[in-house]
């Protein structure tokens, strides 16, 4: 099976060992990865700021890059809830809205696709994790499963829950620069639920939220590691 | 702008600085955990005992059906309502409905207003408005009477109180009666309630809101918990209620489900303690009730809304469990959004009400993570974090230059997979120059707001701390 994977302009800028780990994990399972050249941003930042012209500009770039039939895969909650919820929203009514929905319909978050495919990847990381639920995977992908199920799917792995597992982090885009002070607040308490399971890491789908968490931690000095969830699974 | 905004004038400093200076707040924070807390644990229950989800996508269906024949309904509503012997105002904005209200009060020669909770009451500033035409008005909901002897704005559409905890409103009792009045929760209602009757009793006007009303019968529901609706509806010689005019279905087996749903997402309970059903003054063959009753239906923005982006804001049956439900709120309570209406629904509602353009209340929509618990929590389904996201693409000229500029430029930039390209290397150079034992804790410019709560890994994974 050929699939597209999208690193996501956070990864490709801050975790670039996320991009490659997700590659691995997918080949590992079978999947013919394909990295479209040329591959930018969802559009996301300023979709969700206030600026759908700014938006459609990144977006439309992108939905040439992932032109096709292939399924799109991505490690990231919030990029593919932006493909598949908002980007139908975001073309309506322009000459791309077919693509939109075309692109829509085969993007997946990565564990979503291992799922879907019944695929283990064969991790044989062992440890304890604890996992945060990232709100655009949760509420609007409405996908709290598929990266249990793949820790599940690994026997070394040793999941332990948090308290509020299902809460914001408080990243929010750019309302964790617009108010820093409260998201601040909520990625502390984040941190916090996360240290008090006592796992040696903190996984999530998201790098989005785990670079908030894990930098408001090291701010206040709570001994947290944080990972991608691909990073782990990619062991 | 209207002559009454929906935001609170007095208000000062930006949501920002009033958030900030919220979140500061130890004794707040515990209030609202504690309220919150228990909120969440009565819908837990409701889940575990009923169809919930079910429940709600009828009740989706059943506001977006009423708000879209809101126009046959409200003629449906006044003409059954006329025949009752009631009088029927339609206001066009809030200075009108207040007008309405303070000429008849002067009319009837009335002094005293007594009040039972309602927020469209509260978005178009009646109390300010009958206070300025020299009227005493009291709030007989514990609550907003609480709030009102405190002189501060509510903190919730449900509870406006919750931000409060016990010591505080036995304080605020003490100086309001000049006696001393226990700190124990049966001592402070009988309190309340021996303070309040004598407003009952010689008011000449009792004020409601209108939680829901059925057109095909011109009947207004008045859903509470303290029985203060039933006194403030039945016992004053005029009756008001203000209702804002989205609020109404067409039939009772609409009005049952909606009347249903309202505890339970509202109080985490499967019913609230009274359901005032009123249709009408007083009938010549009864004995009690109303001379006259008054139903004022405040537009205030609203019928612009149908048709539009926001159409669906108007499902919003009030129940205040976005708030419940909401981070944000959790964590600063409802008074730093500086609107009646505050929380997700608040934050959407207040700027598209007022026009957002000529909105002060542009700020409200960025103050939110999109964590979709609103929609999530929401009893009709409307998606409020969709919503807001609209909502800010609406006032983008009232945003800071660096803003628009930034996001003019990053579209130009990261569109083109070059540029893109060198931006990234640029910001991988950037980090190995200026990070020390694997942080940045600093950043220039506007990124300086990102590193002002939090450092920035130099690697990934982030170098943990040293132990």
């Amino acid at each position: 099976m050929r699939a597209l994977l999208m690193r996501t302009c956070l990864v490709d800028h801050a975790a670039p060992s996320v991009g490659r780990a997700a590659r691995v994990v997918l080949e590992r399972c079978g999947v013919d990865v394909v990295e479209p050249r040329g591959q930018t941003c969802c559009g996301q930042p300023a979709w969700t700021a206030g600026y759908p012209d700014e938006a459609r500009r990144v977006a439309s770039h992108t939905l040439q890059v992932f032109a096709g039939e292939d399924p799109v895969i991505v490690p990231s909650g919030s990029c593919a809830a932006m493909i598949r919820h908002a980007y139908p929203e975001a073309f309506a009514g322009t000459p791309d809205e077919d693509a939109a929905r075309q692109m829509a319909d085969r993007t997946r978050e990565l564990t979503q696709f291992l799922a879907e495919h019944g695929l283990n990847p064969g991790c044989s990381h062992r440890g304890s994790v604890t996992y945060h639920d990232s709100c655009h995977m949760l509420r609007l992908l409405e996908e709290k499963e598929s990266p249990r199920t793949a820790m599940a799917g690994a026997s070394g792995i040793e999941l332990r829950e948090m308290e509020a597992t299902d809460v914001c982090c408080g990243f929010g885009g750019v309302f964790s620069v617009n108010y820093p002070e409260v998201s601040g607040r909520l990625g502390e308490e984040k941190a916090r639920h996360a240290a008090a399971t006592g796992a040696d890491e903190l996984v999530s789908c998201d790098v989005s939220c785990l670079l908030h968490i894990a930098g408001r931690a090291h701010r206040t000095g709570t001994p947290l590691r944080v990972r991608h969830l691909a990073e782990v699974l990619a062991e | 702008m209207s002559e009454r905004p929906v935001s609170y004038e007095d208000v000062t400093g930006t949501l920002r600085e009033r958030a900030t200076e919220a979140l500061g707040d130890e004794q707040l924070r515990t209030n609202l955990r504690a309220s919150a807390g228990s909120w969440a644990a009565g819908r837990k229950r409701m889940d575990e005992q009923y169809p919930f989800q079910e429940m709600r996508e009828k009740g989706r269906e059943i506001r977006t059906r009423a708000v879209a024949e809101l126009p046959q309904l409200l003629d449906q509503l006044e003409e059954n309502l006329t025949a009752t012997g009631g009088v029927v105002y339609r206001a066009a904005d809030a200075a009108a409905a207040c007008r309405y209200v303070v000429e008849l009060a002067q009319r009837e020669g009335a002094d005293l207003v007594a009040k039972s909770k309602s927020m469209a009451t509260e978005e178009i500033k009646l109390n300010e408005a009958l206070e300025e035409a020299g009227l005493r008005v009291v709030e007989t909901d514990l609550g907003e009477w609480i709030i009102q002897l405190a002189g501060q704005h509510p903190s919730h559409i449900v509870a406006p109180a919750v931000h409060l905890n016990r010591e505080e409103v036995a304080d605020l009792f003490e100086q309001e009666s000049g006696g001393p009045v226990e700190n124990e929760r049966e001592a402070l209602v009988a309190h309340a309630r021996q303070r309040l009757r004598e407003v009952f009793a010689t008011a000449q006007i009792g004020v409601s809101g209108v939680n829901l009303a059925v057109a095909e019968s011109g009947t207004i529901c008045v859903v509470e918990n303290e029985g203060n609706g039933r006194l403030v509806t039945a016992l004053p010689r005029i009756h008001v209620a203000v209702m804002g005019m989205e609020r109404i279905v067409g039939s009772w087996e609409d009005a049952a489900h909606i009347l249903e749903l309202l505890p339970m997402a509202a109080i985490g309970d499967d019913a609230a303690g009274y359901v005032n059903l009123i249709t009408g003054p007083r009938r010549p063959d009864e004995t009690d009730g109303p001379e006259q009753f008054h139903l004022v239906i405040v537009d205030g923005g609203r019928s612009a809304l149908r048709g539009g982006p926001f159409e669906e804001i108007l499902n919003c049956i009030r129940c205040g469990a976005c708030l419940y439900a909401c981070p944000m709120w959790k964590s600063v309570g409802g008074q730093a959004y500086g609107s009646p209406y505050s929380g997700p629904i608040g934050a959407v509602l207040t700027p598209v009400l007022e026009g957002p353009h000529a909105s002060s209340a542009g700020q409200l929509p960025h103050f939110s993570s999109l964590c979709g618990a609103c929609h999530e929590a929401c009893p009709v389904g409307i998606p409020i974090h969709d919503l807001l996201v609209k909502a800010r693409g609406q006032a983008t000229e009232q945003r800071p230059r660096s803003e628009r500029v930034g996001m003019w430029l990053w579209s130009r930039l990261w569109s083109n997979p070059v540029a893109y390209g060198i931006g990234r290397r640029l910001a991988r150079a950037g980090a190995r120059v200026l990070g020390r034992r694997g942080w940045i804790e600093r950043l220039p410019g506007p990124a300086g707001a990102w590193t002002s709560q939090r450092d920035v890994p130099t690697t990934w994974p982030p170098k943990p701390p040293s132990s």
